[in-house]
């Protein structure tokens, strides 16, 4: 496996903020107060502090600086709401912050600017009650029917438990959009879908088999996972991300120790590095081997199915067996990983891999050349790269249209920064290119974890954990098998979180199903669903 | 095509119990539960399968009972899409509120006699959830259960055997 270059010295991100004091200066031309502080444990992200009055103004100077947006979270700090946005550039990561009084949570919109922080301001509005002034869509989000309007479950004095009901009534009068005309009929789908699948809500307006409109209702499987993240230690912290989204268990762990350990100035140990990439490339390689498989399925092919469940199930019980756990739950802690790799379980896993790489040799050609699965894959649910840049897609729906972004190798963390990771890139923006690039990417992960397994550092795989220092906070950010995937996290008193953020990239990803869907027939929904595969567990958290 | 088949016949059947798996091998835990399906329930077992809320690891895993290794079907156990078609609510937590209606709808469509196993740590107790304003916690604080497979989440062998232990104990003393 490790046959091919040996990991090369990627260029240091030093230049990441090349950007930053010309856009600083532009904003400051338009009058926008903005001051750079010292950001802490939030390195290497850097920190400005705005009015909140200028929130607004400044993501429209942010968007015509060409920013991407990434995500917004709020805390609830005595008589303030703390709000932070995460930007990014270049590399660079930018995270822009100011405060409203609880008394007049009030505060202009990013949304004119960046569509893709239409939901979750709408999130920060149900849980917080953060009003956004210019947002063009005021209506709920993840609130359905479990706690009511004047009821904020994230301030500080709504209790964990809340005040339900016996029984929750469903959402039943949620203001979906309506289309009128003569041959529009609508098509509800869940939240039960027919499928051993998460549960949501799809709104369908079609004319005959063509998809006129699509609204997506999410929110159904929201756990108070930010609530309940309140007080943990960070043991526990680290259980509850692994359960974000079951199938990004290593991602949104790795993510939230990250912004631990950086909060409280832990130096993970190089083994433990490695240790986590492996992980990190392992699960990338599991889901897009069950998706491909999947996304076959969704069109009959039954052959690609079995073959890549069969590929899937394979890669699971070599997990299980070096890493007792066939998901790799658990296997990232605070400090390091639970889970070592020793000389004969480093054979096995490579012995695996060149299994696996001999498999896709003579299953992907099977894929390319079946002219009926060819057909029904290109050019179905076509995501062009404008509206993709326009919502800020990521992950493998972003490069299977055009977007090259990596965050291993555009903002390169520790063991990546020694590695070259290849960025597969397509540009049709359909089906087959996600199913293309997604191949790919098993590639290079294959190729990462070859490279990862000759040069396992040694020494310990964990450092002991110590207490963080009361208001450390730090960010925490990971390419996951989804896409760029975050982690914001605030210590409190004797060690205990207060504040824990996860950006799951299905959150970003989902809203680029209603575009990708439009003319489009509805039997071919499951397939561009399956091809996105976004998280609703990781979305409505 | 030639290559599809090629590849078929190289691949051969795979599904059989792994040799070195601990425990009950899969084939006579799947022969006593397709013995027990043909005693009880005509030889054929209906799922539903309902997500109330999990983090989709339980999922993952009722996923993989598909897969030509486990090929759960060979015993006699179908999965359907409506609940109207359903013998057994297999039913993933912890139950979201935002769930609870929905959940009791699938319930309540479904024929009786029916049965309801709770899947996973959270499905069984909350697991790292529990109740709060946002969950209910167990699936049986919202619907009569009768059964538990517990994991986190249970591997495909784990539900096969506790498929077979829920429709043992529930069907006892039934001719």
């Amino acid at each position: 496996m490790s046959a091919g270059a040996p990991p090369g010295a990627v260029p240091a991100s030093s230049d990441a903020f090349a950007w930053l004091a010309d856009f600083l200066d532009t904003c400051r031309r338009e009058n926008l107060l903005v001051e750079e502080i010292a950001a802490g444990g939030l390195a290497p992200a850097r920190l400005v502090r705005l009015d909140p009055e200028d929130w607004g103004a400044f993501a429209r100077v942010a968007a015509g600086a060409g920013l991407r947006w990434c995500a917004v979270w709020g805390e609830h700090r005595d008589a303030r709401i703390e709000i932070s946005a995460c930007l990014e550039h270049g590399g660079g990561y930018l995270l822009a912050r100011t405060a409203v009084l609880v008394r007049t949570p009030v505060l202009p919109s990013h949304t004119p600017h960046y569509p893709a922080a239409d939901r979750p301001e709408r999130h920060l509005q149900d849980l917080l009650g953060v009003a956004f002034s210019d947002h063009p869509d005021t209506r709920r989000w993840v609130r359905h029917q479990a706690w009511s309007e004047q009821e904020f479950p994230l301030r500080t004095d709504f209790p964990l438990y809340g005040h339900p009901s016996d029984e929750t009534p469903p959402d039943a009068d949620y203001p979906f959009l309506r289309a009128h005309g003569t041959g529009v009929h609508e098509i509800p789908v869940g939240p039960v879908h027919a499928g051993i699948i998460e549960p949501g809500h799809f709104r369908f307006q079609a004319v005959g088999e063509a998809v006129l409109n699509l609204e997506e209702r999410l929110g159904y499987t929201h756990k108070g996972i930010e609530k309940l993240a309140e007080g943990r230690d960070a043991q526990g912290l680290a259980r509850l991300a692994a359960r974000v989204s079951g199938d990004s268990t290593v991602a949104h762990a790795w993510a939230a120790c990250m912004a631990m350990e950086r909060a409280a100035g832990c130096e993970v140990p190089a083994r433990a590095l490695a240790v986590r990439a492996i992980l990190a490339e392992r699960e990338r390689i599991a889901n897009h081997l069950g998706d491909v498989g999947a996304i076959c399925n969704d069109v009959g092919f039954a052959f690609a199915w079995y073959q890549f469940s069969r590929l899937r199930e394979l890669w699971q019980r070599d997990n299980a067996r070096v890493f007792g756990h066939r998901l790799l739950r658990g296997a990232v802690v605070p400090g390091g990983t639970a889970a070592d790799v020793c000389a004969r379980e480093a054979a096995e896993l490579a012995r695996g891999a060149v299994g696996l790489g001999d498999e896709l040799d003579q299953l992907v050609p099977i894929l390319e050349e079946n002219a009926s699965l060819q057909d029904r894959l290109v050019g179905t649910g076509v995501l062009a790269a404008g509206p993709a840049v326009h919502l800020g897609v990521l992950g493998c729906v972003a490069r299977a249209g055009g977007i090259d972004r990596d965050v291993r190798r555009d903002t390169p963390y520790a063991p990546y920064d020694r590695l070259t990771v290849r960025v597969p890139v397509c540009t049709e923006g359909d089906v087959a290119a996600r199913v293309r690039v997604r191949l790919e990417e098993i590639r290079v992960a294959l190729e990462l974890q070859g490279w990862l397994l000759d040069a396992l550092p040694g020494g310990p795989v964990c450092r002991p954990w110590g207490v963080a220092p009361e208001g450390a906070e730090g960010l925490g950010i990971v390419e996951g098998w989804r896409g760029e995937t975050l982690a914001y996290v605030r210590f409190g008193a004797r060690g205990a979180v207060r504040r824990y953020y996860p950006r799951d990239p299905s959150r970003l990803n989902w809203p680029a199903l209603e575009v990708l869907i439009g003319g489009n027939i509805v039997p071919d929904f499951p397939v561009c669903n399956k091809s996105v595969n976004g998280s609703y567990s990781g979305h409505d958290l | 095509m030639l290559r599809m088949l090629r590849k078929i016949a190289r691949t051969g059947v795979v599904t059989e119990a792994p040799p070195d798996s601990p425990g009950p091998v899969l084939e006579s835990v799947g022969e006593r539960l397709c013995a027990t399906l043909v005693r009880r329930f005509a030889g054929c077992l209906a799922i539903r399968q309902v997500d109330a809320g999990s983090c989709n690891g339980c999922e993952l895993e009722i996923q993989a009972l598909n897969n030509p290794f486990y090929a759960i079907e060979r015993f006699g156990v179908h999965f359907v899409a409506s609940p109207r078609h359903a013998d057994l609510l297999l039913v993933t937590g912890p139950v979201s509120r935002h769930m609870e209606a929905a959940l009791r709808a699938t319930y309540e469509a479904m024929p009786e006699p029916r049965l309801v196993i709770a899947v996973g740590d959270c499905g069984a107790d909350g697991g790292e959830f529990g109740v709060s304003y946002a969950s209910c916690g167990a699936v049986a604080n919202v619907l009569p259960v009768d059964g538990v497979i517990r994991g986190c989440p249970p591997d495909p062998m784990q539900l096969t055997l506790g498929l077979l232990e829920v429709l043992r104990k529930a069907t006892r003393g039934q001719a």
